[in-house]
């Protein structure tokens, strides 16, 4: 049985926090659950997947956050406790549902998790999604630890309840990838079936509908303000002049803090962990035995603007700070040295940080940035792109995936990068508002999450330029999950439809289609070349498994190759596709059996025809 | 209780989230208080996969530049550049098996000669542990076994507050059965290197 479906009470265990969370989504008795995956929220959808197999929780891969937020929005208002999880930016593209769901609430619990990330370890930008809770006008929980994350998405279904309003849980990759041990709680039952009952006046927003939800979802958020004045995810700790509020993972940053500066005893610390809507008279009164007040907070100030707010409301003038010069910063994520001093600084209190160790005599070390994996058809297919692109002046926007790695050197592949599915869009404008040749790349999950609409748009309006699909059969980059094009009996499941790219492209009216398969070199950069020649919309298919999924599903068995010794030392292999199975001994260019999957591309670009099968 | 501040830098594929597994069962068995945190965006495509791990009373669960009190590196060059995560007091134990990275051979850097990593480090930490790990794992069965010659270092020169045998039981409990021999062979390769080592 999955270990999180353990009906275990008071097991201890330690958990990955996005683990905890999952674990916390049973024991409330989630019934119904969607997502699009996307890092740092991707674990707790892998393990619903895999538990949604095991029991009868329902659990969806959906095609994109917009549409997972949708499907769970009708499944909450059949009244089914429903969660729909995803990355921070996924909310972008989920915003639209968003916004007016809140207004027409559920009648089954509901939560939206957004996973935010601070210092973008793997995102594109690091926006504070708190905003969404006070734009959209959704009640807001954030977790400061693992477990208390378990214990938080429970209480996010009750309250969900109790405003009929879906609730926004908000964390950071440092929850999200951060390990802690946990307790086990008894597990609800989950009500798997619901009735939809007819609401007119709720459910179709019409404009003189709405009129009345937006007052109503006024009314509500004003009984949430209730709530979050008195909630023990609002806990005061400590008495003193001295004041910290603060949020998040940074509550812990402080509470260690205060200890190793000496300060515990004149400092009070609030922590919002119910944070919109904000606990107005709670902070005031907070603030009324204070002197001085910091707010720590990762990412924009929102807590700060508002205790500033309701400071000026109390007629209070304490220095209050948070985000300045001398402080916190917008920027990236903090971390406990950093909290300690800002802490100092702003209470005057002495602190000498640890001498940081001198590096000046510690020679440069070789960077060791990700990189495409040993036969990953994402480098072949660069490649082919590169010779059949010969000397054209080319602009290769790009999408999110592995496949964004592709702009690195030496394949230089990949020019602009801002959102999923961008890639076919930009292509539109670039073609128009240039002469240069436009070559775009998109994976295939990527292309059914957003780049259809794109697709459509460039057949329409008829623009000018090639873009490549990169079918690899998965979502690689966030570990491995299905897509509507993906074959599901290889998940050992039955069940499940399957969309066709290529008959997908060609009933959009794409009038040049051509499929590559990126490990017959020759041959792709031929057809590629024709592509490349066609005036409009061409589409590329390049097909071939993911090497990292295909070998873990020993789907694909690896044959490696070897550099004869008519190697002449021009490093052509090396220099042009890169692949990290090659290395160098005593100057001569060496390939890693161990890692060498037998793609034989670089077999085929070898001038010499020097790397051949380690094994006849 | 004193906390300990523990960085593992490793890179993807190495098996580093595993070893911060078993640790952390080793603390649940020994009742030390943990945290960890771990960074695994794209660990599997080849890139620095970094675990702090905090024992004791601190709450926080990440470790600041300068206040690791033992660095725990599963390669040299890897090891070398987390010296900023390190401060005159920090222990250190590296695999000295190189992996070079793989700008290294397109010519976009040099790596560092071990000796003089070696030599680097014991002239600015507190310690220095310095093992083939390597070439142990191999003896013990398989290279996979790395992590937990490392780990049997890690515990027998680090002062992580529990025992042996706990750190013994949490590999039992948390690794596969078939590797079970194996992987205890490997912790004990590590322990002694560890203890042999500078003797
Ligand atoms: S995981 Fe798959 S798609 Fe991603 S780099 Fe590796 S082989 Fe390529």
């Amino acid at each position: 049985m999955h270990k999180l479906l353990n009906d275990s009470p008071g097991e201890e265990i330690m958990l990955l926090g996005n683990e905890a969370i999952a674990r916390g989504a049973i024991e409330a008795g989630v019934a119904f659950a969607t997502t699009y995956p996307g890092t740092p929220s991707s674990e707790i959808s892998l393990n619903l997947f895999q538990m949604s197999q095991e029991s009868d929780l329902y659990f969806e891969y959906s095609t994109n956050e917009k549409v997972a937020l949708e499907v769970a929005a009708a499944a909450a208002n059949s009244g089914l406790r429903t969660f729909c999880m995803m990355k921070h930016v996924g909310l972008n593209v989920a915003a639209d549902p968003l916004m007016t769901l809140a207004y027409v609430g559920v009648t089954g619990g509901m939560v939206i998790l957004t996973a935010d990330d601070p210092a973008m370890f793997s995102s594109q930008n690091e926006q504070d999604n708190r905003y969404y809770a006070k734009f959209g006008n959704l009640p807001m929980l954030e977790p400061s630890s693992v477990p208390e994350a378990k214990e938080m998405i429970k209480y996010a279904f009750d309250l969900s309840e109790e405003l009929n309003q879906p609730v926004l849980l908000r964390t950071t990759t440092r929850i999200n990838h951060s390990n802690a041990f946990v307790t086990f709680g008894e597990m609800k039952p989950r009500q798997t079936k619901g009735k939809f009952i007819r609401e007119p006046l709720r459910c179709v927003t019409v404009p003189a509908v709405a009129r009345q939800l937006h007052s109503k979802l006024l009314d509500k958020m004003n009984k949430a303000k209730g709530l979050s004045e008195t909630s023990d995810f609002n806990p005061v700790e400590g008495s003193g002049k001295a004041g910290i509020i603060v949020n998040g993972v940074s509550l812990h940053y402080a509470l260690d803090a205060v200890e190793d500066l000496g300060i515990k005893d004149n400092t009070k610390i609030l922590r919002l962990g119910f944070s919109n809507p904000m606990p107005e008279k709670l902070i005031k009164e907070f603030l009324k035995g204070c002197e001085k007040v910091l707010v720590i907070e990762e990412g924009e100030p929102f807590m700060e603007e508002a205790v500033k707010a309701f400071a000026q409301e109390a007629g209070l003038t304490i220095p209050i700070s948070g985000k300045s010069e001398a402080l916190f910063s917008r920027l990236y994520e903090y971390d406990p040295a950093m909290v300690r001093e800002k802490i100092a600084v702003f209470f005057g209190v002495d602190y000498t940080p640890k001498t940081k160790l001198d590096t000046a005599d510690v020679p440069q070390i070789p960077m060791r940035p990700p990189n495409l994996c040993s036969g990953c058809s994402h480098r072949a297919t660069f490649y082919e792109v590169k010779q059949a692109a010969g000397d054209m002046d080319i602009i290769c926007p790009t999408d999110i995936g592995c496949y964004t790695l592709g702009f690195l050197p030496p394949l230089n592949m990949g020019d602009f990068v801002i959102c999923m599915g961008s890639s076919v869009s930009t292509s539109c404008g670039f073609g128009q508002a240039t002469d240069q040749k436009v070559v775009s790349f998109i994976g295939d999950s990527t292309f059914f999450h957003s780049g259809i609409t794109g697709l459509v748009n460039a057949v329409f309006n008829n623009h000018n330029f090639t873009l490549v699909i990169l079918e690899n059969d998965i979502t690689a980059m966030t570990g491995h999950q299905p897509h509507p094009g993906v074959d599901m009996e290889r998940f050992g499941l039955d069940g499940f439809g399957r969309v066709n790219i290529e008959e997908l492209v060609r009933t959009l009216g794409v009038e040049h289609v051509s499929i590559v398969k990126p490990f017959k070199v020759k041959k792709s950069i031929e057809t590629i070349r024709e592509a490349l020649e066609y005036k409009g919309v061409s589409v590329i298919i390049s097909r071939e498994p993911c090497a990292l999924y295909a070998k873990s599903m020993k789907l694909l068995k690896p044959r490696a190759f070897k550099v004869s010794d008519r190697c002449v030392d021009h490093r052509d292999c090396i220099n042009t596709i890169a692949c990290p199975s090659f290395y160098l001994e005593a100057g001569k260019v060496k390939i890693d059996a161990d890692t060498c999957v037998g793609c034989a591309v670089c077999a085929q670009i070898c001038p010499e025809n020097a790397i051949t099968p380690l094994k006849k | 209780m004193e906390t300990t501040r523990l960085i593992m830098v490793a890179v993807g594929g190495q098996g580093n989230l595993l070893a911060s597994k078993v640790l952390g069962e080793a603390a649940l068995i020994s009742g030390v208080p943990v945290r960890m945190s771990e960074i695994h965006g794209m660990a599997q495509r080849g890139g620095v996969v970094e675990s702090a791990i905090v024992f004791g009373d601190a709450t926080s669960s990440i470790i600041s530049d300068s206040e690791a009190d033992i660095l725990l590196g599963f390669e040299p060059s890897e090891t070398l550049r987390a010296l900023n995560r390190c401060s005159k007091d920090t222990k250190v134990i590296t695999n000295t098996a190189t992996l070079p990275p793989f700008t290294v051979s397109i010519g976009k850097g040099v790596y560092p000669d071990v000796e003089n990593i070696k030599k680097l480090i014991k002239a600015k930490c507190a310690s220095l542990v310095a093992i083939d790990a390597m070439k142990l794992a191999k003896e013990a069965g398989s290279p996979m076994s790395v992590n937990i010659v490392l780990l049997g270092a890690l515990v027998q020169s680090g002062s992580l507050g529990f025992t042996k045998e706990n750190v013994i039981e949490a590999i039992n409990r948390r690794t596969k059965k078939a590797f079970l021999d194996m992987n205890l062979n490997a912790f004990e390769l590590g322990y002694e290197a560890a203890q042999n080592y500078g003797n």
